[in-house]
C-alpha cells in the first residue's frame, strides 16, 4: 500500500498543480468581482469610483442583453440539435461494416481539427456567399433564390458552421459508445424478431441516454462561449452572445466595469451547467 | 452467430457512407481546390473547377503579404512550450493522484469550519477594500495581499481535499468561461489594471504581456491544465498497481520505481496527451484574438484578418486556410482515440 514517505511527497507533487489552477481560477474571479463594482472606463481612468450595483443595473437593462441572452440559448440548442440527432445518425452509419471505414472516419471526423476563425471564414465565403458561395449555386441550379446566409440569418449561419464543426465530437462519442453495445445482445434482439426500429427505440437509445447526456454537457460549456465564429465573420451587432457582449463592452466602449458585470453573469450562466456535468462525472468516478 | 451482410447491403453501406462523409469534409476539400486556382477562377468554382488551370502562386503571394512562416513559427512555439510546460506541472499530480490516492481529507475539519473561513477571508478582503475606498493604484501591495487573502484559504481546502474531489475541483477550473475572465487577464496582461499599477519599489512602467510571448504561453498552459491532468490520471489509473508493488516489495527506492518501472510504461499516454494538447492550443481562437495582434500572433489570428478584405481574395483565403490547418488536421487523424478521451473526462469509456 502507499507508503508515509510516498504519501507526503505526493501532496507535495500535487501542490504546485493545484496552486496554479487556483490562481488561474480565483484571482481573474476576483479581479472581476473587484472591477463589476466599480465604474471604470479604459479612456477616462481618472474619473473611478466605486459604483455599487450600477454596471449590473446597467449591463441587464442594455437592449443588447435580452438579444444577446436570446440568442445565447438559442446557438447552444441550434447547434445541440444538429450535433445530437446528426451524431446519432453518423454514428449508426459508421457502427455498420462497410468498405473504407477508416477513411470515412476520417473524413467525418476533419471539421473537428480546423480552427473556428477557418471554419467561419470558409463556410462565410466559399459556401454560403449569396452569390457565388456553393450554396447559391446549388440553389440556382434547382431554380430557386440563393440565400443571403449570413446576411438575413446570421444566428442560423453561425450555428450551421459550429454545428460542423461539434458534428464530428458528437458522432465519434457516440460511435464509440455504440460499438461497447455488444454482438450478443444484438443478434438476440434479432432472432426474437425485433425490428429494426423497436431495436432502436428499445435498445440502441436507452444505450446511448447517457453518452447524448455527456455530449449535451460538455459541448453547452463550450458552445456558451462561441466568440471567433461570431467576431470573423462580423455578426456580432445582430447574431452575437454574451461572450460578444462582454468583449464589445470591453472594446467598443471601454466600459471595464460593465463588461466585468457581464463576465459575472456568463460566469453564474455556466456553473448552472457544470454542476451538472461535474457530478455526472463525478459519479463515474466512484463506480 | 455473427449477422450475415449481403454483397448488396455492404454495397448500399458504402455508398451511402461515403457520400456522407464526403459532404462532411466538402468545405475542407473545397477550400483546398480554391487555393490551387486563380483568384478569378476560384468564384467560379462550381461551374468549372476542373476546367480552369491549377496554380501554387497563391501560397508565394500569401507568404510575401502577411508572412505565413512567422505566424505558423508562433503558433508552433506557443502550442509545443506551453504543452511541455503544462506536462511538467501535470506529470507529479496525475502521478500523485493515481498512485497515492488519498481516501480521506488530510485536514478533516467539518464542511462549515471551512465555509466560514473561506466567507470570513472573503468578507475581510471586501471590507479592507471598501475602507480604503476601492481605488487601490496608490496601494499595490494591498491589492495583492487582498487576493491572497482572498484565494488562499481556497487553495488550502482544495489542497487538502481526497483526490476524488481535487480532481473533480480542477475539472471545474476548465469550465470557467472566458468571457468572466477575460476583463481581470486583459487588464492584468495591459498594466492598466488597477491592482497591479504603481509599485514604487519595482518599476513596473514597461510593463506589458499584451501580445508576448511571456503573456500567451503561461496562459495557454494554464487553459488546458486542467484536461493535461486529467487525460494523464485516465492513463496513468490503467497501469495495474500490483507492478509497483512487486517493484517494490524487491525493494525498489522510489526513485527506481518512478525512472524505470512508471516511466516506460506511462510514455505512450504522455506522448498522446501532449498530442491532444497542442491540437487545442493551436487551434485556441479566444484568447488569441483578444491578447495578440503582431507579435506573438499565431495561426488563428492571422486567418481573422482576411474578414474585412479588399478586392479578389478567395483564393488567398483558401491558400492561407489550407497552410493553417493542414498540419494539425494529419495530427488529428491520428489521435481520434485520445481526443474522446480527454474531451470527455473519462465519462465515456
Amino acid at each position: 500500500m502507499a507508503t508515509r514517505q510516498g504519501q507526503a511527497l505526493g501532496r507535495l507533487a500535487v501542490a504546485p498543480a493545484v496552486a496554479a489552477l487556483a490562481a488561474w481560477s480565483l484571482v481573474p474571479l476576483a479581479l472581476a468581482f473587484y472591477y463589476a463594482f466599480l465604474h471604470y472606463k479604459l479612456d477616462d481612468p481618472d474619473n473611478t469610483f466605486f459604483a455599487k450595483g450600477a454596471n449590473f443595473y446597467y449591463f441587464v437593462t442594455d437592449p443588447f442583453f435580452a438579444k444577446d441572452l436570446f440568442n445565447t440559448v438559442a446557438l447552444v440548442l441550434l447547434v445541440l440539435v444538429i450535433t445530437v440527432v446528426g451524431g446519432v445518425l453518423l454514428g449508426i452509419l459508421l457502427d455498420r461494416p462497410f468498405w473504407g471505414r477508416g477513411i470515412v472516419r476520417v473524413l467525418v471526423i476533419s471539421p473537428f481539427f480546423i480552427m473556428p476563425t477557418v471554419s467561419a471564414l470558409v463556410w462565410k465565403n466559399l459556401m454560403m456567399h449569396p452569390v457565388y458561395g456553393f450554396f447559391a449555386h446549388m440553389w440556382r441550379s434547382v431554380g430557386l433564390t440563393p440565400i443571403d446566409w449570413f446576411g438575413s440569418h446570421p444566428l442560423m449561419s453561425v450555428g450551421i458552421v459550429v454545428g460542423w464543426q461539434w458534428l464530428p465530437f458528437a458522432t465519434l462519442i457516440l460511435l464509440t459508445a455504440l460499438q461497447s453495445l455488444d454482438e450478443e445482445q444484438k443478434d438476440a434482439a434479432e432472432m426474437d424478431g425485433a425490428g429494426k426500429l423497436d431495436f432502436f427505440r428499445h435498445i440502441m437509445l436507452p444505450h446511448l441516454m447517457r453518452p447524448i447526456t455527456v455530449v449535451i454537457l460538455i459541448e453547452t460549456i463550450f458552445l456558451l462561449n462561441v466568440f471567433a465564429e461570431i467576431k470573423v465573420t462580423s455578426v456580432g451587432g445582430i447574431a452575437g452572445n454574451l461572450t460578444y457582449l462582454v468583449f464589445s463592452k470591453l472594446n467598443d466602449d471601454n466600459n471595464v466595469g460593465e463588461a466585468a458585470a457581464g463576465g459575472l453573469i456568463a460566469v453564474v450562466l455556466a456553473n448552472i451547467v457544470s454542476m451538472f456535468l461535474v457530478r455526472l462525472i463525478g459519479r463515474n468516478l466512484e463506480a | 452467430m455473427a449477422r450475415k451482410t449481403t454483397t448488396a447491403q455492404m454495397t448500399m453501406a458504402t455508398i451511402f457512407a461515403w457520400a456522407v462523409g464526403l459532404i462532411m469534409f466538402f468545405p475542407i476539400l473545397w477550400t483546398a481546390l480554391a487555393a490551387f486556382k486563380t483568384e478569378s477562377d476560384a468564384y467560379s468554382l462550381p461551374e468549372n473547377w476542373w476546367s480552369t488551370p491549377w496554380t501554387t502562386e497563391n501560397f508565394g503571394i500569401v507568404q510575401e503579404r502577411s508572412n505565413y512562416l512567422r505566424y505558423i513559427l508562433n503558433t508552433t512555439i506557443i502550442a509545443v512550450v506551453s504543452t511541455l510546460l503544462g506536462l511538467v506541472l501535470a506529470i507529479p499530480a496525475a502521478w500523485s493522484m493515481a498512485f497515492q490516492p488519498e481516501d480521506r481529507a488530510s485536514v478533516s475539519w467539518p464542511g462549515y469550519v471551512w465555509l466560514v473561513i473561506i466567507l470570513g477571508a472573503m468578507a475581510a478582503a471586501a471590507a479592507i477594500a471598501y475602507s480604503v475606498g476601492w481605488a487601490m493604484s496608490a496601494r499595490p501591495l494591498l491589492g495583492l495581499l487582498l487576493i491572497v487573502i482572498f484565494s488562499l484559504p481556497i487553495a488550502a481546502w482544495v489542497w487538502t481535499r481526497r483526490t476524488g474531489d481535487k480532481l473533480l475541483w480542477m475539472l471545474s477550473t476548465k469550465m470557467m468561461p472566458p468571457a468572466g475572465a477575460l476583463i481581470p487577464i486583459y487588464l492584468i496582461f495591459n498594466r492598466n489594471g488597477l491592482v497591479f499599477k504603481d509599485w514604487g519599489w519595482i518599476d513596473l512602467s514597461e510593463w506589458n504581456l499584451i501580445d508576448t510571448f511571456a503573456g500567451m504561453i503561461p496562459l495557454m498552459m494554464l487553459l488546458n491544465l486542467p484536461i493535461v491532468i486529467w487525460m494523464l490520471y485516465t492513463y496513468f489509473k490503467e497501469i495495474p498497481f500490483g507492478i509497483l508493488e512487486a517493484a517494490r516489495m524487491d525493494g525498489a527506492g522510489l526513485w527506481q520505481e518512478l525512472s524505470s518501472v512508471l516511466a516506460p510504461m506511462a510514455l505512450p499516454g504522455i506522448a498522446s496527451t501532449l498530442l491532444l494538447n497542442v491540437i487545442l492550443s493551436w487551434n485556441e481562437a479566444f484568447w488569441t484574438l483578444n491578447l495578440t495582434n503582431k507579435y506573438a500572433a499565431p495561426l488563428s489570428f492571422f486567418i481573422s484578418e482576411y474578414s474585412s478584405p479588399e478586392g479578389q481574395f478567395w483564393a488567398k483565403l483558401s491558400a492561407a486556410s489550407l497552410m493553417a490547418i493542414a498540419p494539425i488536421m494529419v495530427l488529428g487523424w491520428f489521435s481520434q482515440r485520445q481526443l474522446v478521451r480527454g474531451l470527455t473526462f473519462g465519462a465515456v469509456k
